[in-house]
Formats: C-alpha cells, structure tokens, sequence
C-alpha cells in the first residue's frame, strides 16, 4: 500500500519501527501535491526543500511526533513563514514569531508540510473568500470544500497531509471535514492557545485538528492542549487526553437535536444521518430526542457577535507597521480607507461592517446586547440537554458540498451553511464531525456534541461511532493512488 | 452676575512597573524609538494580551488611598478608534465596571479642608508616540510622522473625580496632594512634563447659588500645575464672557496654548467619537479577590494625612508644620531621619521648612538634587549648640552643605567660618571699639546701658559676624566695669 494511506498513528509507528524514514514519507506527501495541487487549490505555501530538510533532520531526533508531515491553516502564526489569513492584506506578511499550537507539535518533531487556503480572515464557509482563488472538493473539484478551513480539509482528504491543523469560529473545521469526508474536531473553547492564532472572533476562535480518522484527531490533540501564559483565556482539561482504545457505545444516551436534524435538512443529508444513527443504536447506544429551544437563534446571535468582536480585530490592519499599505494616499484618514478598501475582500468588509453597526451607540443593546442574552441561553439548553443525555447528535451540515460559485452572491443562504455548528461555538463546547456516509457521492457528516472540558470522552464515543458506521471511502484522487 | 465654576479633573497616571500592561517589555521613558516593543504591544496578529499583575497592585494601592470601594469583579473593554499611535485600534480600557468607584480625596483650599470625590479609578494601556516631522511639531503641517511604540501598552490608571472642584486654585491643589498622594505609594514618578501625569478637565460655570450644571468644556493639555491653573482661569473667563455677551458656551474639546496662554477649540462634540465599548474577549473579568485587597491594603505606606497627624501627636508639631512637612514624601523622610539624630522635632521642622525649602526654591532643584542629607543637617545643629558655629553663619555652611555635600565641620574649617571664642582675640577688639567710638561711651558711663548693643553689633561686623555673640557680651561689660 502506498504510504499516503495510513493513517496517523500507521504511519508514526511505520516511522518508529523504521519501516519508513521521514523523507520517504515526506516525498510521498509532496509527491502527491504534485499530483493534484493544481486540481485542489489546497495550499498558499509550499516550500519542498524545507519540508525534506525538516524530515532529515526529525529523521534523526526522537520527538513523539518525530517526521509527521503537517499542513497548518494560513491562519497561524508561523515564524519565517508568510502567514496571509487568505487576504490581500497580509499577502506579503511573514511573522516575527510562531503560534503555541504550532510550536507544541514542532517541538514533538512534526515537519512542516505547507499553509493551506482558507476564507479570508477565516470568515466563510467555501474558501471562495480566499484572495487567492478557492480550493476545490476533492470529490468533485465542481464543488466547493467547504470553510473557513477548506484548504486543511481538502488536502487531509485528497491525500495532500496526513493531518492538518484548523480553525473553528462557528463551524470552520467541521462543515469542510464534513464536506470533504474527513474528521474535524473542535475542542472546549480554551482548551488550545489562540497565541498566534490571528483573531477572526476572539470568544469563538478555536484550533483543532482534521484527520482521516478520530484516533488520530485525538492524538493530535494531545500535542494541541494545554494551558498558555500567553493566552488568558486557555484553559487546563483536567488529565492529558488519552487516544481512544476499543470503545464500546453500549448504554450510551445519545440525544438527537430536533432542531437541527429536521427542517432545513435536505433529505439526502437525512437520510445519511438517520442510517448512521442505526448504526450508533446497532452498536447499543440509546437514541432519544432532545431539545434545543434557542437553536433559531443562534444563527443571528453568532453573526452579529463574531462581526462585532471582528470589526475591533481587524482594526489593526491598517497599513501603518506591516502588510499591505495603499500608495498616494494624501493624509492618514485616505490611507486607511484606501488601504482597507483594497486590502479587504467583501466578506470582510461585509462582516466588519454589521459589526461596527451592531456595536454603535444606540443599537448596541438591541444586537449585541441581545445576541449576548441568546448566547446564555444556548449554553442553558445544552446544560439541560446534557442533564438528560450523555452526547448530542446532529447533521454537521444540512446539505452536502455546494457548487463553486452557486452561494457566493448569497450571503444569507451562505450563513445558513453553519447552522448546526454555531452553536458549539456560542456555548464553547467541543464537537466533532465524523464522515456518516455518502449522498450522492458526496460526504455527509455527522456532528457529535460533547460536554464542555470532557474533550476525551467526546473522541471515546466519536471513535465508536466511526467504527460503527465504518466509513472508508476516500475522493477518487486519493483511491487512484493507494 | 456672579459666577461659580464646576470643575472636574480627568487625570492619567503612568505607572512604574517593571513591564508593560498586557506584555513583557521594560517600562521606562525615552531612549531609543521602537526598542521596547513585541508582538503584544506592536499589535501583530495574533498576539494577545496578559494583565500584568503588579499593575492591578499599584492599582490597588491606588483605590484604597482614594478610599475608594472595589467591587469584586471588573471588566476590560475595547474602545475602539483609529489612530497611528493606536496600533490594535483599540485601546483596551474599563468601561462600566471600573476597578474602583465612590472615593475622595481631601485638600486644602484657604486653610480650609474641602473632600473631593473620586468618581472612579480604572485600569488602561497608553498609546504610542507620534513624531510630526515639519515646523510646528503637530500633525497639520507635518511632512510625515514617525510612531515610537516604546510608550505602547504602558500601565495607565485613570482617575476621575467628581464635578466638586470650585476654583482653579482648588484644582491646582487638589491636584497637588492627588500627586503627592500617589508619590507616598510609589506607583509612578508622576512627573507631568515627561507625561507620567497628565490631566484634563471638564469645566463649566453657572450663576452663582444656583444648582443646575452649564454646558462643559473639555480642556485638554495641562502639563504642570501653573498651565492647570492657569487655563481653568482662561477657560473661566471665555465661559464668562460668552455668558455676558448673551451667547452659549458650545460643548467642545478646547486646547490650552502655553505658548500664548490663550484656549482654542479642538474638535466639537457633536462629532465626537462613538467608541463602540465592548468587553475584551481576550481577557476574562478581573477578580481581585478580597485577600489580595486585604494584603495590598498591609502593605500600603502611610499616607500624607494619617502621617501629619502622627508628627501632630508623637512629634508635638503644630499642624501647619506637620502639613508642610508630609507634602512631599522626601521632605517627610528628609525630616524624620534628621529628627532621629538630632532629636529637637521643632528645630529640624523650622530648619527643613525655612532653609532647605528656601534652598529648593531659589535653585529650583528637587530634593534630589540636593545633596545635604539628613545627618548632615543634624550635625550641623549640634555644631550650633555647642558654640562652633553661630546659628546665622550655619545657615550659609547648610546652603553649602545642599549644593555640594561637602561634610558640615569641613566647611566651617575650609573657609574659617568657625564662631570665634577666643577671650583675649574679642578682648582686644572689644578695646578697640571702645576706643573708636568715645561718644557712644561717654553715652554709656552716663548711664545709658542700651549702648552696649551697638558696641557688640560693631564687634560682630569686625569679625564679619564669627564672634560668640554671648561671650562678645561678657567681654563687653567686664571691659566696660574696669
């Protein structure tokens, strides 16, 4: 079998044993971006030389991680490396220092494999915001990968990376795993520094991973987690996670959330979750319905409180200490409008826009000050859920992968792409979307949600899930090659 | 008509803490441009911020001695505006949490004590430093600027009092002891020209007696007491004569011009700024905690008032003495540590209070600057007392003891300032000026006894006023009895 078949924990093994060296599986990963980068569109940086000098020299130290090539969304700090956010803005802009998240897992001797395409500033859901052209679905590259994170999700799923590291702001790392037939993860807010990450929605934004599979989502989150001086608002889980053995979903209450499951669902998307909640009641868990009463609301909460805290965030882009500044201008007051003008694609602009709006005098209590009340609320209804059931479940999407071009000039139906995952997001609990299966020959997802810090116990039962529903298909450029 | 003003202080105080606000760079004034800066306080992406604690501290320290009350939680805002010196564009700041509220501070206007409340205390960051290049030194005009972020993210409180103040005198002394106050706890060096201390005003008239607030104006820019006080006064007036004149004072930022002496307008209200507060999504709510309080409040020093009153009790200073003395915390120790040597208290009191304040004044130094310490005052009291020097001549020896620090004996020896006691030396010119002077003895031997002051004043001016005046007098009368 070809090396870009195995999956994380394969391959570190294959490693340790010496089966397979570093550079073997680092030319491998490179080979295969060689094949089917300019079909995908997964990365912004490549840079070959470096990846095989990084894999000789893992090669030789023990790390844990030691040679696992890594793809790292655009939107982490990598010091050296230029670092874009997928905008204009930053096209030029190379950080002075390296995100925590990234450190921890290059100290364990990962090899830098690439920075992968996203929506700009992360604000999306398809990676057309991307200033430097859209990635495409590995399963039908007519389609879109999903977003924010489409460039991680794309290219774990083409066979571009064996993993990649992501972000989720209101659904970014899971809609493009589910879009793309891949395990996306988000843990506890907190649980991973946001040192490093470049701010979209400070109380939202969280680093995760995208994998083949949810061992290896779990593993990877070992490296991740942790809490950092340097990020006030990170948080110790109590324990390191554990990589999931044999679990069992025996006796396990599994709530399915009416609110996010029926209308608005497509029915393809449906019937995909519903085989794949047989397969959990096969396996012995205890399905029962549970309730969301907020969920409608969270849609509208989440985009005028992400587009608040992002129009303060993205203030800082302003052509004064670094990335892009626009020439000619005659005074500072011109200089920032033109530099922003040009800078910032229209999603940002759109986003930054509703956002100062939602906080000016006058509206504040009428948008953020209610959209705040509604966030309370969907951290309530899950504590009530929780009260009744040990994991909830929903569709991670309520359709499969659109086609490229087909929501750009929509935004509001675009928004409508994340309303299963936002409210994870408000509440800051961690889910994951496993693959549940095929519609159409295209990925469907299925989202399981957790309590907030009990990441490990969320992996333990997605881990049963996977193996009950056992998916193993993988987009038709990757079987060609393993 | 009979005005009244009502006037309140908005003050900035720097703090002097080791690092900076929200990052590990070194607080300190000047030196070279851009030096001190990171990430955090540069505003790269992804960069976070985390409160320095020793600043909550100083802060703390701060609350307590404006016998404030702290509430258990407080929040960090964002205050967001674009400025080139502003380089997150916002200004991470505390909004309607403060740190502290409800405070006051004591003063004394015209002998009489008057309590001026404190509003609220709050914790913020400082901007950087623009550098308008071109003739005025300000923006308009300017070919182009430079920013210096050494200053970015200093640890900046912000005290607001109540509208209590009456009087431009009143403000400037109530300044005075908020400055002297904050020099006693060691949380900045509050030096207003280098901008440690900074103070704006909210200021507007009404006639007198009545209750009802005027339209205020902001005045901006007072750097030293004198421009305090002096463009309260000018403000008073143009508030005034705009009154008489049957016009209406319009709320606006108004500039104080040191240079003329004359205010201006800077910006009208009406356009003023919406700041758009949000809390700060970086940063989680600060809880003190009642034990830190209770610690901070052990730890603080002893204040002006509470230190007066101790030189009133254990001293048996008169009050005057004790509030002259406790208004500089130098000054304070300058005395307590002599009057441990020395042991008169109202000696060194009379000494510190006339010739080393007279010293400070007319060289227009600091205590610092001046090198007579306190043991040196102490022995040079002694030397009076034991005859070596008389008390008009050690005046001069102490005058040049502050400028040089040169040991008080030395002096009197290097420049034969020794009082002279010779007996048979102010015999012989006892003689002589008796004999110079027939007419004044003939006065004498006819019984007119009051001459012989004129006789010891013409023996002081031979001696160039070494003599022993005492012993001037003996000598006197025994040559006068022969």
């Amino acid at each position: 079998m070809s090396l870009l078949g195995y999956s994380v924990l394969e391959a570190r093994e294959k490693l340790r044993q010496g089966e397979v060296s570093a550079v073997e599986l680092a030319e491998a990963y490179l080979g295969q971006i060689e094949r089917v980068e300019d079909e995908v569109n997964a990365y912004l940086h490549l840079d070959a030389e470096r990846t095989l000098d990084e894999a000789r020299r893992a090669g030789e130290g023990d790390g844990e991680l030691a040679g696992l090539p890594t793809a790292i969304k655009d939107v982490l700090c990598t010091r050296g490396i230029p670092t874009t956010c997928g905008s204009r803005m930053l096209e030029k802009f190379v950080p002075v220092y390296t995100a925590t998240c990234v450190d921890q897992v290059t100290a364990a001797g990962a090899v830098y494999l690439g920075k992968t395409n996203m929506d700009e500033f992360a604000m999306g859901s398809s990676t057309e915001n991307s200033a430097f052209g859209p990635t495409r679905n590995p399963w039908d590259t007519g389609r879109v990968p999903g977003g924010s994170s489409g460039g991680s999700a794309a290219a774990v799923a083409a066979g571009e990376a064996p993993w990649a590291l992501g972000t989720d702001t209101g659904g970014s790392i899971r809609q493009p795993a589910a879009f793309c037939g891949v395990v996306g993860f988000k843990p506890t807010y907190g649980a991973v520094s946001r040192y490093g990450l470049v701010a979209f929605a400070s109380s939202f934004d969280q680093v995760g991973p995208i994998t083949r599979t949810v061992r290896d989502a779990a593993l990877m989150f070992r490296f991740l987690v942790g809490k950092d001086p340097r990020d006030s608002t990170s948080v110790a889980l109590p324990g390191k996670p554990q990589v999931p053995g044999d679990g069992s979903l025996e006796g396990v209450r599994i709530g399915v959330v009416a609110e996010l499951s029926g209308e608005g669902i497509d029915a393809v998307v449906r019937r995909v979750f519903e085989e794949a909640l047989a397969a959990l009641e096969g396996a012995g868990a205890a399905i029962g319905e549970a309730a969301m009463p907020h969920a409608e609301y969270c849609i509208p909460a989440y985009y005028i409180l992400a587009p608040a805290e992002a129009s303060a965030n993205l203030a800082r882009y302003d052509g004064v200490r670094y990335g892009f500044r626009a020439e000619g201008a005659g005074d500072v007051i011109e200089m920032y409008e033109h530099t922003r003008g040009a800078g910032f694609g229209d999603e940002v602009k759109r986003r930054i826009m509703l956002g100062t709006y939602a906080l000016s005098a006058g509206y504040y209590e009428a948008y953020y000050g209610q959209a705040q009340k509604v966030r309370r609320l969907v951290r309530q209804d899950f504590e009530t859920a929780f009260g009744e059931f040990d994991f909830l479940v929903s569709p991670t999407t309520p359709t499969t992968a659109f086609a490229l071009g087909e929501k750009v000039d929509d935004p509001l139906t675009m928004y409508m792409s994340d309303v299963c995952t936002t409210p994870a997001n408000l509440a800051g609990t961690p889910a994951i979307s496993i693959p549940a299966g095929l519609a159409e020959g295209l990925p469907v997802g299925l989202q399981i949600f957790g309590r907030a810090c009990e990441d490990e116990k969320l992996l333990e039962a997605a881990h049963a899930a996977e193996q009950a529903i056992g998916f193993d298909a993988v987009p038709p450029l990757l079987a060609e090659v393993i | 008509m009979e005005y009244e003003a009502v006037i309140g202080l908005e003050i900035h105080v720097e703090l002097s803490t080791r690092s900076k606000m929200f990052c590990g760079c070194r607080v300190e004034f000047g030196g070279e441009p851009n030096t001190r800066t990171c990430p955090v306080c540069l505003a790269h992406p992804g960069a976070l911020p985390v409160i320095n604690r020793q600043a909550i501290r100083y802060l703390c320290r701060i609350a307590l001695a404006l016998d404030c009350s702290i509430p258990e939680v407080s929040v960090f805002h964002r205050k967001n505006y674009f400025y080139p010196d502003l380089p997150k564009g916002y200004q991470i700041s505390q909004y309607d949490q403060p740190f502290a509220v409800d405070g006051g501070l004591e003063t004394v206007v015209d002998g009489e004590r008057v309590r001026i409340g404190i509003e609220r205390v709050h914790m913020e960051e400082d901007t950087a430093k623009n550098v308008h290049a071109g003739e005025s030194g300000r923006i308009a005009g300017s070919v182009y600027s430079l920013i210096d972020f050494n200053r970015s993210g200093t640890p900046l409180v912000e005290i607001v009092t109540r509208p209590d103040i009456r009087s431009p005198q009143m403000a400037r002394a109530f300044l005075n002891d908020l400055k002297n106050t904050l020099l006693y706890l060691d949380v900045s060096d509050c030096n207003m020209e280098e901008g440690s201390l900074r103070c704006d005003a909210n200021v507007s008239i009404r006639p007198a007696g009545t209750s009802e607030l005027g339209v205020k104006t902001e005045l901006k820019n007072m750097n030293s007491f004198r421009h305090l006080e002096k463009g309260l006064a000018q403000e008073i007036e143009r508030q005034k004569q705009i009154l008489e004149e049957g016009g209406r004072v319009v709320q606006q930022t108004v500039h104080f011009d040191v240079a003329t002496g004359t205010i201006s307008a800077l910006r009208s209200k009406e356009e003023a700024h919406d700041y758009r507060y949000f809390p700060e999504p970086d940063l989680l709510p600060l809880r003190i905690g009642a034990e830190t309080v209770e610690q901070v409040r052990q730890e603080m020093p002893e204040l002006p008032a509470v230190r007066a009153e101790r030189y009133v009790s254990e001293y048996g200073l008169p009050d005057y003495d004790a509030r002259v003395l406790t208004s500089d915390r130098q000054l304070a120790e300058f005395f307590e540590e002599c009057t441990g040597i020395y042991g008169d208290a109202k000696k060194v009191s009379n000494w510190v209070m006339g010739e080393l304040l007279a010293w400070l004044n007319e060289s227009g130094s600091d205590l610092e600057g001046c090198k007579a310490t306190p043991a040196a005052l102490a022995e040079l009291l002694g030397m009076v007392d034991g005859g070596e020097v008389n008390a008009n001549t050690a005046k001069e020896v102490f005058a040049e003891i502050c400028s040089t620090g040169a040991a008080p004996a030395e002096i009197v020896k290097e420049k034969g300032l020794g009082q002279i006691s010779d007996e048979s030396e102010l015999e012989q010119l006892a003689a002589a000026v008796l004999e110079e002077n027939p007419k004044q003895l003939e006065q004498y031997r006819a019984g007119k006894e009051k001459v012989i002051g004129f006789f010891v004043g013409q023996v002081m001016k031979k001696t160039g006023g070494r003599a022993n005046p005492k012993l001037v007098n003996q000598v006197l009368r025994k040559k006068l009895s022969e």
